[in-house]
């Protein structure tokens, strides 16, 4: 029972996003826009694009998830198929597992996933090394998900809420924090030649823990919000 | 009298709203005498400190106040589950009544670390584990606030929040062990339920009487806000039954 | 703990900003949140008497 909801959510999100293109690469767009920002305002100078890189680079990529998560489950409650998903589904906050996963994993696919193929290009831009770049490809691929886990809930928590994004953002960043903190910090001890196998470490005990517990909390409050 | 059969809506909160009318006048009588004293010891009692002068003084405050922030929250996000778990009403109008309160003590716990912290370690903040998650619990209450206001259908506002307390309450406990995890600059605990604390004992005597300072002040706060949310939601109702002209 | 005089309570040997700038804002904030609760529960028993009596 669980399979053919799961697939049926997933696909169904990605043919509508291959019918919105435009719309689909909007996150991509303003995480290049936000990104270019920096070496504007802060200056050119190699030493400190280099030294502020994976923070930039991270919460940037942090911005992005959040913006393009608001509108998850907003759509398809607007035009009713997102009980018809649940009432697919089931009953019960369980039975809601599979609409939750399929909704983070698509997030992931259309943002996170686009997110870690163009990071080494602004890598570049920001001057980092060889290493760096992979660090940072590695730290988004594994924290990436960890966000579109954490958005998915943020977005069943405020769905059909005035001010929904802004909300969704307030709620959902602090949460977000320790993965940036982890991510951001793998980046910033390959590049100062120290190891990152702590902050690797953790971030992938931090993905475990929040591909196992988010989607629960994600159907629950999916229930909240339908019923 | 409170047997009033206008009142059918709501079970238990009639009760509580009376209980708790009464219990208030002595929650705050308890938290001024509390504090007196808690003063009297803690600045005409305690001794100076050697390394840190007269500015550990702050800990009187600082302390309690990280106590009841985290405190606070653990006891909002369990009434706001057993709200949601059992359907009652009454446990999610206490939880929304305490994040005001928790968020404040919070507020305090971060202003006066950073006003002890400039003079003593020579920086107003420092993003350590322990301030960092303090900060993060903030940002926690702020965000239960903000949602249950956002949502004006209460139930689900309530449940909503509840879900989002629960899961903000793993940040706690890091909170409270991220000294122990991490050795950076925030000091180590001090008092500990197995050890003797390493404090002198008019030190220690201030910074409980204190911290029953406020946790009096906190009972009578929330107490004072759940008869409020109580009396709110009973004109609301009352609206619904058209049995009260407005 | 004796303090020579009141001045010298105040400095608080020297940290009085930091020590009194702590005390004072909190017992500020305190006081704020206990009085907007009180006045929460003032604007709600206006609109609504005492829950059962008869309005």
């Amino acid at each position: 029972m669980t399979a053919p909801v799961f697939s049926a959510v997933l696909v169904r999100d990605l043919r509508l996003a291959a019918r919105r293109r435009v719309d689909a690469l909007l996150p991509l767009a303003f995480f290049a826009v936000a990104v270019s920002l920096f070496p504007l305002g802060v200056g050119p100078e190699p030493n400190t694009l280099r030294q502020i890189a994976p923070g930039v680079l991270w919460v940037c990529a942090l911005l992005a998830a959040m913006l393009s998560v608001t509108q998850l489950f907003a759509t398809d409650q607007a035009d009713g198929s997102l009980e018809q998903m649940m009432l697919a589904a089931g009953s019960g906050t369980a039975s809601a597992l599979p609409v939750a996963i399929a909704k983070a994993v698509a997030h992931w696919l259309l943002t996170g996933l686009p997110l870690v193929l163009i990071a080494p290009l602004f890598g570049v831009m920001f001057d980092l090394s060889g290493r760096s770049i992979g660090a940072l490809c590695a730290s988004l691929a594994l924290g990436t998900p960890i966000l579109s886990l954490l958005g998915s809930l943020g977005a069943a928590l405020t769905l059909g809420v005035r001010n929904g994004g802004v909300l969704l953002i307030l709620l959902i960043v602090p949460l977000c924090i320790p993965a940036l903190i982890f991510g951001s910090g793998a980046v910033s001890a390959v590049e100062s030649g120290t190891s990152a196998r702590g902050h690797f470490s953790l971030l992938g005990a931090l993905f475990i823990a929040t591909a196992l517990l988010a989607p629960l909390a994600t159907a629950a409050a999916l229930r909240i919000a339908t019923e | 009298m409170l047997a009033d059969t206008r009142f059918f809506t709501f079970a238990s909160p009639p009760r509580f709203y009376a209980l708790a009318g009464r219990l208030i006048p002595w929650l705050w009588a308890a938290t001024a005498l509390l504090a007196i004293a808690g003063l009297y010891v803690g600045f005409f009692q305690a001794p100076t400190d050697a390394t840190q002068g007269d500015a550990y003084r702050i800990i009187f405050i600082h302390v309690p106040a990280a106590w009841m922030s985290m405190l606070l929250y653990m006891v909002m996000a369990f009434w706001a589950a057993i709200g949601w778990a059992f359907n009652a009403r009454l446990a999610a109008m206490v939880a929304r009544a305490i994040a005001p309160t928790g968020a404040m003590f919070t507020f305090a716990a971060l202003w006066s670390g950073a006003l002890w912290g400039k003079p003593t370690w020579g920086t107003w903040w420092v993003w350590d584990a322990r301030l960092t998650s303090e900060l993060i619990l903030l940002f926690l209450y702020l965000g239960y606030m903000a949602l249950v206001n956002a949502i004006d259908d209460t139930r689900r506002a309530d449940q909503a929040g509840a879900l989002l307390a629960v899961i903000g309450s793993v940040n706690v406990p890091i909170i409270y062990f991220s000294v122990k995890w991490w050795n950076t600059l925030h000091q180590g605990a001090t008092i500990s339920a197995t050890t003797a604390p390493k404090m002198v004992a008019t030190m220690l005597t201030a910074m409980l009487l204190m911290t029953l300072a406020c946790w009096a002040y906190a009972f009578a706060v929330v107490f004072t806000r759940t008869r409020a949310v109580i009396a709110e939601r009973e004109r609301d109702a009352k609206w619904l039954n058209g049995a009260v002209p407005s | 703990m004796t303090w020579g005089s009141a001045s010298e309570f105040f400095a608080m040997g020297g940290y009085g900003l930091y020590v009194w700038g702590s005390f004072g804002l909190i017992a500020l904030c305190m006081a704020a949140d206990a009085l907007t609760a009180i006045k929460r529960h003032r604007d709600a028993r206006a609109a609504h008497p005492e829950p059962g009596e008869n309005s």
